[in-house]
């Protein structure tokens, strides 16, 4: 079941800025990015992301009938829906239903994942991520992750957040140096740590790490971010201060996020996807997707209902 | 009152033999750790009294500076620097061959090549562990000393460089499994960490993964070192032991190992030159034992930044 959504109004804005800076980002002009070289010709992101904006901001996916298999085990069948831009864009179900892999489509990292494969097709502003011409590692920095551990690198608070920019071909210090602050800032870390950029990041908190991680994924300026459970390693505050970070944060970025938590799903997101497995030889599917409160209060399918009630009361 | 951990089972008198077994197994680690350093300084001694004639007769710093060693003329010169230079030069020639070698065939094998490949890989290197070093010197023999002589326009292809170079592969092994294993200690999150920042699967090995491994691979090098540093036989066989001061690495050799291996049937125990020979074996311990402590205070250090 497909909910088309429409969202109108403040993304074109935004979006306009992400353009330039990604236009200032890319340093080696001479080598397209996102396309290999057969495919040069054609130039779909531009003409694509320019209707995209039309419509209102950056960062929408468009998702119809994707199916996952490891191996011969085919785990996700037939999942359709629209992820819009800019909101929050929630995955419940119970373990193993899918969810992370459904999220690691978005970005192709299930191509680090072994023998993974995947059909259906995955739009990002109209554009299919996984069309031959698409290069993974130049998705990716349109697409960022935030995984269940925190994993900082090993090496300076700086270091890590200017890890992704310097893949991009950014040298100057200076610009660095402005790129880090405004991802912390983003990231609500900047006021904590802006008198230690220097510090190993291993010294941060967990939820420091975290959050020091949400900025790394900001520095390349994406305009989407995955985040698989970000908080479940965490603390309760340390919980908060990611909420409050992700509340933040989609009035310029499309946040799509896992979590195992109702009532998390039911204060962050605009929208939620209910995904179940409902024996273990069948894969799993897309049971109902839609407004958030819709689906907390009335929702479509009885098995949501069951599930967010028996999880949430 | 029922307390939430008593249970009939926990008996004091389990608990008594408890803490007995306990204390014994504790005894005797520390016994074990204990007769460890009680052997090494047990060697340091029995070497360095063997070595007391000579350095009472033929001087400590007069043998460290020598340039000349002549053991048998009369009387003998025991200059150990040409010896020392001579295994200095061969052990950097093994250095040159077996880090960059090893370090990228740890990174293949690690990070690039798929499960199949690596199996056939490790059998390989386990293979190369096993075969005795007299055969690598009759390899080199056969196929380095013409290939050296020929390729460089020497008078002979016993060089340092020879040497060196099977010095290096016999080190090899060592080398890569240790430094793979470091490689394969890299959290894999780390790895993914970096993909999903849009960084290929090189550029993340360059820029996180070596970095992250960097102490575990430079104890593999520091083993490589010893290793090499310690092999006797295929230098014997290599290097042409002319006991001269070494210029470059096409001159002829004779390391410190090779001396002690090769005089030490001739000597008369007992005497000065027997003694001389002891001094040399305790150079090369205290070379040893130098490049072990400064490979564990660089890898401690690396490991206090690595504590979360
Ligand atoms: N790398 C993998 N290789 C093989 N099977 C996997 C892999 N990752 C996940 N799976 C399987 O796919 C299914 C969905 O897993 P996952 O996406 O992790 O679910 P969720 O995130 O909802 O808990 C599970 O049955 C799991 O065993
Ligand atoms: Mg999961």
């Amino acid at each position: 079941m497909v909910i088309p959504l429409h969202v109108s109004g403040n993304g074109g804005i935004a979006a306009g800025m992400r353009n330039l800076n990604a236009g200032s980002g890319g340093a080696d002009e001479g080598e397209p990015r996102f396309l290999r070289e057969e495919d040069e010709g054609d130039d779909p992101v531009v003409g694509v992301s320019a209707v995209a904006e039309a419509e209102g901001g950056l960062g929408a996916f468009a998702l119809a009938d994707v199916s996952v298999s490891y191996g011969r085990d085919r785990v996700l069948e037939g999942v359709s829906m629209d992820i819009p831009a800019q909101k929050v864009t929630a995955l419940i179900g119970p373990s193993g239903c899918g969810k992370s892999t459904l999220l690691r489509c978005l970005n192709r990292m299930n191509d680090e994942y072994g023998d993974v494969r995947v059909t259906g097709t995955i739009a990002l502003d109209g554009q299919d991520v996984m069309a031959k011409g698409v290069d993974p590692v130049e998705l990716r920095m349109r697409v960022g992750q935030v995984f269940q551990r925190p994993n900082p690198f090993p090496m300076t608070i700086f270091e890590n957040v200017a890890y992704g920019p310097r893949t991009q071909g950014i040298r100057a210090r200076d610009e660095l140096s402005a790129v880090v602050e405004e991802s912390l800032r983003g990231a609500a870390l900047w006021d904590e740590v802006k008198n230690s950029l220097k510090k190993h990041a291993f010294e941060l908190s967990g939820g420091q790490q975290q959050r020091l991680c949400i900025a790394r994924a900001l520095a390349t300026k994406p305009e989407v971010i995955l985040m698989d459970e970000p908080a479940s390693a965490l603390d309760p505050i340390s919980t908060q201060q990611i909420e409050d970070t992700i509340a933040e944060l989609k009035s310029t970025v499309t946040i799509v996020i896992v979590t195992h938590n109702m009532q998390q799903a039911a204060r962050i997101s605009d929208l939620t996807a209910f995904m179940l497995r409902e024996s273990l030889d069948r894969p799993a599917h897309l049971i109902e997707v839609g407004d958030t409160k819709h689906m907390f209060t009335n929702p479509d399918d009885p098995r949501t209902e069951s599930y967010i009630t028996g999880r949430f009361g | 009152m029922s307390e939430p951990f008593s249970s009939r089972r926990n008996s004091p008198g389990r608990t008594t033999f408890r803490r007995a077994a306990e204390g014994v197994a504790r005894g005797l680690i520390y016994t074990c750790g204990w007769a460890a350093i009680v052997v090494l300084a047990a060697i340091a001694v029995f070497l360095a009294t063997n070595a007391v004639r000579a350095m009472r007769e033929a001087g400590l710093s007069s043998m460290l500076s020598g340039t000349q060693w002549y053991p048998t003329s009369e009387p003998g010169k025991f200059g150990l620097l040409p010896l020392v230079l001579g295994s200095l030069y061969v052990t950097g020639v093994a250095l040159a061959v077996c880090v960059p070698l090893g370090v990228a065939a740890a990174v293949f094998i690690s990070e690039f090549a798929d499960k199949r490949l690596t199996e056939v890989m490790k059998s390989i290197i386990e293979f190369m562990t096993a075969v005795p070093s007299v055969v690598y010197g009759l390899i080199g023999v056969a196929v380095l000393i013409p290939f050296v002589k020929d390729a460089f326009g020497l008078d002979s292809g016993m060089t340092a460089l020879t040497g060196g170079v099977v010095l290096g592969v016999m080190s090899l092994p060592t080398v890569i499994s240790i430094s793979e294993d470091a490689l394969h200690a890299v959290p894999v999150d780390l790895r993914r960490g970096s993909a999903a920042l849009g960084n290929t699967r090189w550029q993340t090995t360059v820029k996180v993964t070596l970095p992250a491994a960097s102490s575990g691979i430079f104890a593999a090098v520091m083993l490589g070192l010893g290793r090499a540093i310690g092999e006797t036989m295929a230098v014997l066989m290599l290097t042409g032991n002319a006991a001269i001061m070494p210029t470059s690495v096409f001159d002829s050799v004779r390391t410190m190992t090779g001396t002690i291996a090769a005089e030490m049937g001739e000597v008369v125990q007992g005497g000065l030159h027997y003694s001389v020979l002891f001094t040399v074996g305790l150079v090369l311990f205290a070379i040893t034992f130098a490049i072990n402590l400064a490979a564990d205070i660089v890898l401690e250090r690396q490991r206090k930044r690595w504590r979360r």
